[in-house]
């Protein structure tokens, strides 16, 4: 199969840091606001290069989304950067009005998603966010994989016109994708091209299905790795084409069950080309504290329980 | 002055023709802050329908945060000419830009946001406030909401965010009628103490009869100060202000006046630009 690899381990949050300066640099409409979370959402260097363009909020989500709105409508490219269940559930009934329903061209960048956000516990570690934001009218819905890949995510999502929910996290993961390559919001990238299984994922897991790939792959597995990067817009065609090949797929992603990649790709699948699905999530659970990785085994979501899953859904095949 | 009266009589009665006609809706507040709403679109703002854009640039700008004051707004915009007179008649029916509560969707002409959910039309306005700032647009940003409304806490974290922004040309004006829909605002959370709660975040704080158009014309020519901090107009005013049996209490709200009422209404109010 096709080899990756690992440039060093580095977090998506700071891929997004990076691409926010790019972005600010190719669009002056570009301003960055946080709800007193400038270094985890790493707006330090855009806070830095661009003063003017920085908008401290303080710990008022609600007020945030308002404020962007506001600077939206006049014609500005807010992001705005908080920790995920801070920019998503804390201010839903906000981002539906002020944001989906009123057309505005906001960016929300939700740092420190899922599970792997880690020792800080539960509270924090958004596993629903993605089902909250598909939910919304008109929002795009982007996770990308490392770090190299939401930087380049982020720069789109500035080029995007209309709100993007834009979703990384805080582990150290490999960093494999092309640095300079031109991410596209509603495009799939296959990353190997397989005809036993599909295994479409996102975001942390994208490196765990291409382990679990290499793994099948030693059993004689071929297995076609998606990385489905947006989840809405959904690439149906791509997806669709896909299954079609291999006629079974897995769907792993660090989210609950309820709303996620999981049922976009299981409720596109039975309207259009039904095939057997094996899903690796979160289930219907809140997390705990620990380590990202011990929590990523703990809780199912890596590379061995990717590959069992692959198993199962080719042996469901008819 | 005269000609101001003369409007907001003819917009009381497209209030409560439009929401007797949609047989639902909220007349008591919609006439109450009738006198505020003309001064402001007919005397106060630099706006002009015809160079209009959702973007608000070079020209003032004003965002209803109380959602649901939306038959007096549709009334104040169709009267300034933002559309015609003639779809104020389509309020709350399918199809039409007339939505129950205001929206973007169909590009209704005048509306910058959609308002309904209550307690976040400010941070919007703070938001293009600051965008005109940034923009080198010396126009302001008006906003209205309500007393009860100010229950929501987002009004508070935007009145901490604007002070601190040095927000100087939003001017916001609570409709202070003491009335929401479960009772007089003394009974539900006791809120009435406006004056000291903004001043307290640093706000330029005025206080003004929401019914005496000196009083209003005076209160907006104190609130264009450039002095570094957001203003707030305190507007005394009177639920269902202008029709004998709707004023004075929260009972018509969120209630569409029936044919008799709609008549005894309108025997108040005079006809004076033409019904539409």
């Amino acid at each position: 199969m096709k080899k990756y690899i690992d440039s060093g381990k580095i977090d998506t949050r700071s891929g997004f840091g990076a691409g926010l300066v790019e972005a600010g640099r190719k669009f002056p409409e570009v301003v960055a606001l946080t709800a007193d979370l400038t270094p985890s959402v790493k707006m330090g260097d855009f806070k830095k290069e661009f003063p003017d363009r920085f908008i401290q909020c303080g710990i008022g989500e609600a007020n945030m989304v308002g404020v962007a709105a506001g600077l939206a409508i006049t014609g500005k490219i807010p992001f705005i950067g908080s920790f995920a269940e801070f920019v998503t559930g804390r201010v839903y009934d906000q981002l539906r009005q002020e944001v989906a329903y009123s057309h505005t061209n906001v960016k929300i960048a939700s740092s420190h998603a899922g599970i792997t956000l880690g020792e800080d516990g539960a509270t924090h570690q958004t596993m629903e966010d993605i089902a909250l934001m598909r939910a919304l009218p008109g929002m795009a819905v982007v996770v990308p994989c490392d770090y190299n890949q939401t930087k380049n995510a982020t720069v789109a999502a500035a080029a995007w016109d209309g709100p993007v929910y834009l979703r990384f996290g805080r582990p150290s993961v490999a960093n494999f994708t092309g640095a300079d390559e031109p991410f596209e919001i509603g495009k799939i990238y296959n990353l190997n091209e397989g005809k036993d299984v599909t295994i479409a994922t996102c975001g942390h897991l994208v490196w765990e299905a291409l382990t679990a790939a290499e793994m099948l792959e030693a059993e004689g597995i071929s297995a076609e790795v998606l990385n489905v990067a947006t989840i809405k817009p959904l690439d149906e065609k791509a997806l669709l084409a896909s299954l079609a090949k291999t006629g079974c797929a897995v769907v792993a992603e660090e989210h609950n069950w309820a709303g996620g990649l999981g049922e976009a790709v299981c409720s596109l699948a039975a309207a259009n080309q039904p095939v057997p699905v094996e899903l690796i999530n979160g289930q219907d659970r809140f997390g705990q504290s620990g380590k990202p990785g011990e929590l990523m085994k703990a809780y199912g979501l890596d590379a061995e329980h990717i590959a069992e899953a692959a198993r199962k859904a080719i042996s469901r095949k008819k | 002055m005269e000609n101001l009266q003369k409007i907001a009589s003819q917009v009381r009665r497209d209030v409560i023709r439009m929401v007797n006609g949609a047989g639902s809706g909220h007349p008591g507040g919609s006439i109450g802050i009738a006198d505020v709403l003309t001064t402001l679109y007919f005397k106060e703002m630099q706006h002009d329908p015809k160079t209009w854009t959702r973007s608000g640039k070079g020209q003032d700008v004003f965002i209803l945060s109380a959602g649901h004051l939306a038959p007096v707004y549709y009334s104040e915009l169709a009267r300034s000419g933002y559309f015609p007179i003639e779809e104020l008649g389509t309020l709350r029916k399918m199809g039409s830009r007339l939505q129950g509560h205001p929206c973007v969707t169909d590009n209704l002409p005048g509306v910058f946001k959609p308002s309904g959910s209550l307690g976040q039309g400010l941070a919007v306005a703070a938001g293009m406030a600051l965008g005109k700032k940034m923009d080198g647009d010396a126009h302001r940003v008006y906003v209205l909401c309500g007393d009860g409304e100010s229950e929501e806490g987002e009004i508070w974290e935007s009145a901490m965010w604007a002070q601190h922004h040095k927000v100087d040309n939003l001017i916001a004006m609570t409709d202070w009628n003491g009335q929401q829909i479960d009772g007089p605002t003394t009974t539900v959370t006791g809120i009435e103490d406006l004056r000291d709660k903004w001043s307290a975040f640093g706000w330029d704080v005025i206080v003004a009869d929401g019914h005496d158009f000196d009083s209003i014309e005076s209160a907006f020519e104190l609130a264009h100060a450039e002095n570094g901090k957001p203003k707030m107009i305190l507007f005394k005013t009177e639920m269902g202000h202008g029709v004998d049996f709707m004023a004075g209490t929260h009972k018509w709200h969120g209630k569409a006046p029936n044919a008799e009422e709609c008549a005894a209404a309108l025997a108040q109010l005079e006809e004076t630009l033409g019904d539409y």
